[in-house]
């Protein structure tokens, strides 16, 4: 289990080492800089600008800077101490630094002010998915072949096509213009994050549907199972105790990804209904060209991703004896 | 195997413990994030890049700085005429160069400060300073030595010998006072003071390092004994800041008799007096302070338009003190931190409650505002949502009080509602040329592409809100500009009424075709280029191109591409000039004509087209030196003729606002700069809603009026405020 950990930190270390590198060089080269704006500034101003962002250094030199912690903002290197003294201390003693487009906050206010606020969505989004998924899976499984599972099995594999915003769409129409019960967007109270919550789950409760849909028939068709029912035991009890664990154990591989999705994916939602977490900010800091922004995010989101993964591939020793980490 | 109940139960109570605990965690997070509404909120359509008035230029950021502070003068919310401000009154001489600004003497910031003429004369130094980055500062440059000193700094600012930012004065037999520039010391960032290097006593080196200045050391050529070091120095940066390069010496040296004059006769050194006199703000640049309450300002030729400029928000002041605490608690992210909600510190009707990234700026009334009895609305929330859709539905569910850019879909549905009354815009929806790429190069092709484009078909079918089709650059509604178009019949029949406009370009394209074969292209002429039509992404300017690509294809027979980039990738095309024909867009600053026109100059940094005319450059500065209004006008006239005889830019339409308001909102005016003005905004009660509906015309259909029925008005008697 050690050896899993340590193996996979290792791993980590090399690919947040490689999203990072790319990233910032990848942005640096896309046309157009985060001070371009539709009335020129003055050659000097721009210089000036530049030189406080230090854009007029070379990319390698910015990326040195960047990464820390050697500060290269003065002549000779020094190293930092965490006094908070700095203007910018490198990604490396966790400082984003300031954000080019949102020039009031740094990356590391703009994150923790968002963060929460995307995870709190995420985990409705999530919960609600699971809930609904899994019900429409084990009743579809249990009902299999019965016009039950024929309309249930319609819904989810609708529910995987249609994208989360045409479903917040509807559910705009449906909860706010009709039956006026949910604020339209925006954020401050929970009711502002059922709709948006919804939506965003929406598509992976139809996919968690499908997949404990098939783990169940699955188990249900093994000789443990048949065992059990010759025992006597009340179907119920057999579904329960014996069929679920290994009928959702596609779903809990499935988790990581999801989270990761809905995480990330909660971007458009998050701009439709005015949630002012970390998701908007993946895409406007592109747009943007906001680099030390974009740097943070996805920074951000490697983390999240990987670790998430990471503690999936655990959660599994734990659901079924039979597979040793080890061993992979 | 068996095990125990609890054993068994154990991890299932968990895992369901962890679910709930999530649950409740996610929903009190968002629960505990609940404000009470603001008494008026609206949609700002974007998070703000920052509250210092100096360093922005956008439209949502403008909005919330003329909330939170005054300039000299404000503007008059329907006729942008100068009101008072922060200045009760002024006066200009008689040569119409010199403003005597006289500050109200109960004038205050909130943090109690009086506000005073030396607050003005901190902020316009920091915001002519390029360190600061001042988008805008090129707008004070009509003041007398401002652009000067903005270019004297910036190069003292890159001074690549840095040893040269420290000066040398004779004290007296052999001693030598060594200083360093006091503007530096304001100027560099993260708390970057001058730290000496060497101490009393110390023995000097010739080109030894003296101090160090934001890590970087200062070389000094004088040989020496350090007799004295003024370790005040560091404490004492805003007031060297204030005397700019004054008596804040740094160290006292003991030099050999005569070794001063000789570095300074070999130029290895400044010497005190010259880099004061060179440098020194107050010296050079025609703003002061000549008693607390009165501020003289001097101008380099007389501008018509300077009230205007000083009730521009980039010209709006900020607190001094607010600034320099920063600097010293938070040497390092001072600059993030001053205008925190809790450090703000401000001047203007409101003040900043609440900040949250993407979502909202609260604005609070500030008590201490001069005005405040006038002031109505206790809060304002100012949203920065960016979906249009979005947008609009929450004006439509009353959420939102007043959003500007409603989904052009769905404006003729818009259009009889009495709460959307598109006005006038000082604002040119255009096409730039690329005049240095054939065949662009030749006039007649230019021209006969700006004949061709059918703008009457573009505003009725595209944008619909009662845009006017333009054959002039300068929009209309600028008092005392005569209009200048292009030679058009489809514009003398648009003036004429609209039956003959359609004529009228029939008989325009004709002319264009004559002039495409005129030069050369077309039947029997050399084969018609293919031409790329540049926009950035977004739908109507894409549903505009085609119109145009259609209308040039069909008519002149020429290849018609789109391309559509981007934002940033768009701007980089237009900036390196990579692209045929390109789409853009201008939104004046200010009630002039020069707003407009001085950008085509040639190589202005907005003129991007590769034009350039000398007759047209000498008129724009000529206008800049007419001190009659009517002569001047005249020159800005002639140079929009020389400039729509030329056609580096193909006019298409002028802009509408497109502000969809709350009716119960009164003190909101229509005005050509589209800028409103919190100050002077309450809610009518029912009895007044009903007044102003009785004489607002029959067809306005009602919609409802969400808010206070018994309305929301200033804490002075509700007489004389826009009954």
């Amino acid at each position: 289990m050690t050896r899993f950990l340590l193996r996979r930190l290792m791993w980590f270390a090399i690919t947040l080492w490689v999203v990072v590198t790319v990233s910032f060089f990848l942005m640096r080269a896309v046309r157009g800089g985060p001070f371009d704006n539709d009335r020129a500034l003055h050659e000097s101003i721009e210089r000036n600008i530049k030189a406080r962002y230090h854009l007029d250094w070379h990319p390698f030199k910015q990326y040195l800077h960047y990464i820390g912690p050697l500060n290269l903002d003065e002549q000779g290197p020094e190293f930092l101490g965490g006094d908070g003294t700095r203007p910018f201390g490198g990604v490396l003693t966790g400082d984003f630094g300031p954000s080019f487009k949102y020039r009031d906050f740094t990356v590391n206010d703009i994150i923790g002010q968002s963060l929460p606020i995307s995870v709190s969505l995420g985990v409705i989004a999530l919960l609600w998915a699971l809930a609904l998924g899994l019900t429409v899976g084990i009743a579809s499984a249990l009902w299999r072949g019965t016009r039950i599972d024929v309309g249930l099995r319609l819904v989810a594999t609708a529910g995987i096509a249609v994208p989360n915003f045409t479903i917040a769409g509807f559910l705009v129409i449906g909860f706010v213009f009709v039956l006026p019960l949910f604020p339209v967007a925006g954020y401050g109270t929970w009711r502002h994050l059922v709709l948006p919550g919804f939506a965003l789950g929406g598509p992976f409760a139809a996919y968690i549907a499908r997949l404990t849909r098939t783990g169940m028939l699955e188990v249900l068709s093994q000789d443990y199972i048949r065992t059990a029912h010759a025992k006597g035991l009340p179907p119920r009890t057999v579904l329960l105790r014996h069929a679920i664990k290994g009928g959702v154990l596609p779903v809990v591989s499935y988790l990581g990804p999801a989270t990761a999705g809905i995480l990330t994916g909660s971007l458009v939602i998050e701009r439709i209904f005015a949630i002012p977490g970390t998701g908007s900010h993946f895409v406007n800091s592109a747009l943007n060209r906001d680099y030390t922004l974009a740097m943070g995010v996805t920074i951000l989101y490697t983390v999240l991703v990987y670790s998430l993964n990471t503690a999936v591939d655990f959660a599994y020793t734990l659901l079924d004896p039979r597979i040793d980490l080890e061993e992979s | 195997m068996t095990r125990s109940p609890a054993a068994r139960w154990a991890p299932r109570l968990a895992a369901g413990a962890l679910l709930a605990g999530l649950l409740a965690g996610a929903l009190s997070m968002a629960g505990g994030a609940r404000l009470e509404r603001a008494d008026f909120t609206f949609n700002n359509g974007t998070e703000v890049t920052t509250l210092d008035p100096a360093t922005v230029s956008g439209v949502p950021e403008g909005r919330i700085i003329r909330a939170l502070f005054e300039g000299l003068c404000i503007k008059h919310p329907s006729t942008l005429e100068p009101l008072p401000g922060a200045a009760e009154r002024w006066s200009l001489s008689e040569d119409r160069t010199v403003y005597t600004f006289h500050l109200r003497e109960d004038g205050r910031w909130n943090n109690g400060d009086a506000l005073t003429a030396h607050d003005f004369v901190f902020s316009w130094e920091r915001f002519l300073n390029p360190l600061t980055a001042a988008e805008y500062a090129y707008q004070l440059w009509y003041v007398e030595g401002a652009r000067e000193y903005t270019h004297l700094i910036d190069d003292f600012a890159y001074q690549p010998d840095w040893d040269q930012n420290l000066w040398v004065e004779e004290r007296g037999e052999s001693i030598v006072r060594v200083g360093c520039s006091g503007y530096l010391l304001a100027a560099a960032d993260g708390g970057d003071l001058v730290a000496p290097t060497v101490g009393p006593g110390d023995v000097h080196a010739a080109g030894g390092t003296v101090a160090r200045l934001g890590g970087r050391p200062l070389h000094l050529s004088l040989a020496g004994r350090v007799r004295a070091v003024n370790a005040a120095l560091p404490g004492e940066v805003s007031a060297l800041a204030r005397d700019a390069y004054g008596e804040g010496w740094l160290l006292e040296l003991e030099v050999a008799p005569g070794a001063l004059a000789e570095a300074l006769g070999r130029g290895d050194v400044v010497a005190g007096a010259a880099f004061r006199a060179e440098r020194a703000f107050d010296e050079r640049v025609g703003i002061r302070a000549l008693d607390e309450h009165t501020l003289e300002v001097r101008l380099a030729s007389p501008t018509p338009y300077f009230l205007q400029l000083v009730a521009f928000y980039p010209l709006f002041p900020v607190n001094r003190r607010n600034l320099t605490e920063a600097r010293e608690r938070w040497p390092g992210t001072w600059e993030l931190r001053w205008m925190r909600p809790e450090n703000i510190v401000t001047n203007g009707p409101y003040t900043v409650e609440f900040r949250r990234v993407n979502d909202r700026i609260r604005l609070v009334k500030n008590p201490a505002y001069w005005d405040a009895d006038r002031v109505a609305l206790g809060t304002i929330d100012a949203l920065a949502i960016d979906h249009l859709g979005t947008s609009i539905n929450l004006y439509l569910t009353g959420e939102v009080d007043w959003i500007d850019r409603p989904i052009t879909s769905i404006i003729p549905r818009l259009l009889p509602r009495e709460d959307f009354n598109p006005a006038p815009y000082l604002g040119s929806y255009f096409y730039r040329v690329n005049v240095d790429r054939p065949p662009f190069d030749d006039l007649r092709v230019r021209k006969a592409l700006a004949l061709t484009i059918d703008r009457r078909a573009i505003t009725t079918s595209i944008t619909k809100a009662g845009e006017e089709p333009a054959w002039a650059f300068v929009p209309p509604g600028l008092p005392g500009y005569r209009k200048v178009e292009l030679t058009s019949e489809a514009a003398r029949g648009f003036a004429a009424g609209a039956e003959d406009a359609a004529d009228g370009f029939a008989r325009d394209v004709e002319r264009a075709r004559a002039l495409m074969a005129e030069a050369g292209f077309g039947p029997g002429g050399a084969e018609l280029p293919t031409i790329e039509i540049h926009y950035n992404t977004d739908e109507t300017h894409k549903d505009v191109a085609e119109v145009i690509a259609d209308g040039w294809k069909k008519r002149l027979g020429l290849n018609v591409k789109l391309l559509n980039q981007e934002w940033k990738v768009y701007l980089d095309t237009q900036k390196t000039r990579t692209f045929d024909v390109s789409r853009s867009a201008w939104i004046g600053d200010y009630a002039d004509p020069n707003t407009f026109l001085d950008m085509f100059v040639t190589g202005g940094e907005n003129n991007r087209t590769g034009w350039g005319n000398l007759e047209y450059d000498e008129l724009i500065a000529a206008a800049a030196l007419e001190a009659d209004p009517t002569r001047r006008m005249e020159h800005f006239a002639e140079a929009e003729a020389i400039l729509m005889d030329e056609l580096p830019i193909l006019p298409i339409y002028f802009y509408v606002t497109r502000n969809l308001v709350n009716p119960r909102l009164g003190g909101f005016h229509p005005n050509v700069v589209d800028e409103h003005f919190p100050k002077h905004w309450y809610w009518m009660d029912d009895a007044e809603l009903a007044a102003r509906r009785a004489v607002q015309p029959a067809e306005w259909v009602e919609v409802p009026a969400r808010g206070p029925a018994e309305g929301l008005y200033p804490p002075t008697t509700r007489e004389g405020r826009g009954r």
